[in-house]
């Protein structure tokens, strides 16, 4: 019956589902940065004119899944499923944006791999036939983010260089069985295969330095993903990974140049988003991070230059680090994930 | 058989820890190093101005005729006071990112500590919020500097007695 996976951890998608709706947020931080002209909104301030910032991050992924609705021409009783996450414990954030937006809903936690997580999982159920229409999102906020992990944010502590700055950003996309909404000459990205990471740890400890310790993960997807699928790097206009950030990339290149890959292609075809959402003057230190930034540079930037036909074929890797607030505490390392997930335009 | 196993696993164990730190080698190529020499040297002159300005205000109060005691608890809680206003003024945080060690040593550090949680978790309600959560940053110092405090003075009480 498993006609649909393809060699050891990647599944290609027979009817390869329609990306026809897509909606993204950004905070103060985001609206300042290179890409802040690929975001549908961006807040003057982060509370959201809410009362807590769980609240606003809240109301923030509300608007991006949204927003893809409406780009999809959808209304909410149109979507079978709503899956997504976030990094607020018991995700908390997308419980309770499905609480408002009353659709039957599958929580998720990959950490900051959420955006992938879902689409992977969201396509899966469309091309298998157990929904029409689904919406894959994930959200944070560097507020909330800071409070449960790190330090309370009005502290005055110094970030060391390898720590990332959490995105205050939320992103969605509509995945569908038709091309709803798409006329005739419109391209349309389509899904077509995706690749389950399996979760890597290092035996990184810092939690300040999430780059180094998803990296391996990523490695590990995208070596898995290309040996499945019998293609090279330089298949994809661009392979991205979701917020390695500036030393993470690094690693990332440097491992796959290890692996044997070609060093210029690696350099040509891979990206980050996380070193895509801040320039390095907004005083980010390692770069971006959180379930938001690659969701919504995803939701946003990427699939807007798939549709202007700067990218023919992307592969998006959203990466997580799975530790939760009391594993550093107890001396555990920080394990990583990764999920691919092949995007093409048609 | 049992003992094999425990073996093995603390060989899988001592594996582990050896790839981790390997790894962790590896990963501080690509990290960029802090700026040591110039961190200090912001930490100094703002730690240091703080001070002299502190000293003489003091200074200002006992020539007007506090007492040297009173006009230190005067100083000591005007800093107070002005930590805790510029840090629920959002403004702590700033200077503390330049200056560090030279804001978070004084007194003026552990206002902070104190206000930012307070801030922090007024949304979970003035008991179980803020209650609960006001020493969460300065609690472990209070606790590791008492302990610190108490082991000293029993080393010191053990000294002078022998």
């Amino acid at each position: 019956m498993a006609n649909r996976k393809i060699g050891a951890q990647t599944v290609r998608f027979e009817n390869r589902p329609y990306i026809i709706g897509r909606g993204n947020i950004g905070g103060k931080k985001e609206g300042e940065g290179p890409i802040a002209d690929s975001f549908d909104q961006i807040l003057d301030d982060d509370m959201f004119e809410e009362k807590s910032w769980e609240k606003a991050e809240c109301k923030m992924l509300e608007a991006a899944m949204e927003k893809a609705m409406k780009r999809a021409q959808l209304e909410k009783e149109n979507i079978d499923i709503m899956l997504c996450g976030d990094l607020v414990n018991q995700i908390m954030t997308s419980s309770f944006a499905a609480r408002d937006l009353h659709i039957p809903f599958l929580g998720l936690y990959g950490a900051c791999s959420t955006m992938t997580e879902s689409l992977a999982i969201g396509s899966m159920l469309v091309d298998g036939g157990f929904a029409r229409s689904i919406l894959a999102g994930a959200s944070s906020h560097f507020c909330t983010a800071e409070r449960q992990f790190r330090m309370p944010v009005e502290h005055g502590n110094q970030r060391p260089t390898s720590a990332q700055w959490t995105a205050t950003a939320a992103g969605a996309v509509v995945v569908s069985e038709w091309p709803h909404g798409i006329t005739k000459g419109m391209s349309v990205v389509r899904v077509c295969e995706a690749t389950i990471g399996k979760v890597m740890d290092a035996g990184i400890r810092d939690a300040n330095q999430m780059g180094a310790a998803m990296a391996p993960a990523a490695v590990d997807t995208l070596l898995n993903h290309l040996q499945d699928t019998k293609r090279d790097i330089d298949y994809y206009d661009l392979v991205v990974t979701g917020d390695l950030g500036y030393i993470g990339k690094e690693i990332m290149s440097d491992l796959l140049a290890d692996a044997g890959l070609n060093r210029k292609k690696i350099f040509s075809h891979y990206d980050d988003c996380g070193t895509m959402l801040y320039s390095k003057e907004q005083d980010v230190h390692g770069g971006g991070s959180g379930c938001g930034c690659s969701a919504s540079v995803f939701a946003g930037k990427l699939l807007k230059d798939m549709e202007q036909g700067k990218y023919r074929r992307i592969l998006l890797m959203s990466t997580g680090a799975l530790l939760s607030t009391i594993s550093p505490f107890q001396g555990e390392s920080i394990p990583g994930i990764a999920h691919a997930v092949a995007l093409e335009v048609e | 058989m049992l003992q094999i196993s425990e073996e093995q696993n603390k060989e899988k164990e001592k594996q582990k820890k050896e790839i981790g730190k390997a790894y962790g080698k590896y990963a501080k190529q690509f990290t960029p190093k802090p700026k040591y020499f110039s961190n200090c040297v912001k930490a100094f002159l703002t730690g240091g101005i703080i001070c002299v300005a502190a000293l003489a205000v003091q200074n200002r109060l006992q020539a007007a005729g506090i007492s040297e005691k009173d006009a230190g608890a005067f100083v000591t809680m005007g800093l107070v006071i002005l930590a805790q206003l510029l840090t629920g003024l959002g403004i702590f945080d700033v200077i503390a990112k330049h200056a560090g060690a030279g804001v978070i040593v004084p007194i003026t550090g552990f206002a902070n500590s104190m206000v930012a949680p307070a801030i922090e978790f007024k949304k979970e309600g003035p008991v179980l919020g803020v209650g609960s959560k006001l020493f969460t940053v300065a609690g472990p110092v209070l606790v590791c500097g008492i302990s610190a405090a108490t082991v000293t003075g029993i080393i010191y009480w053990f000294i002078e007695k022998f």
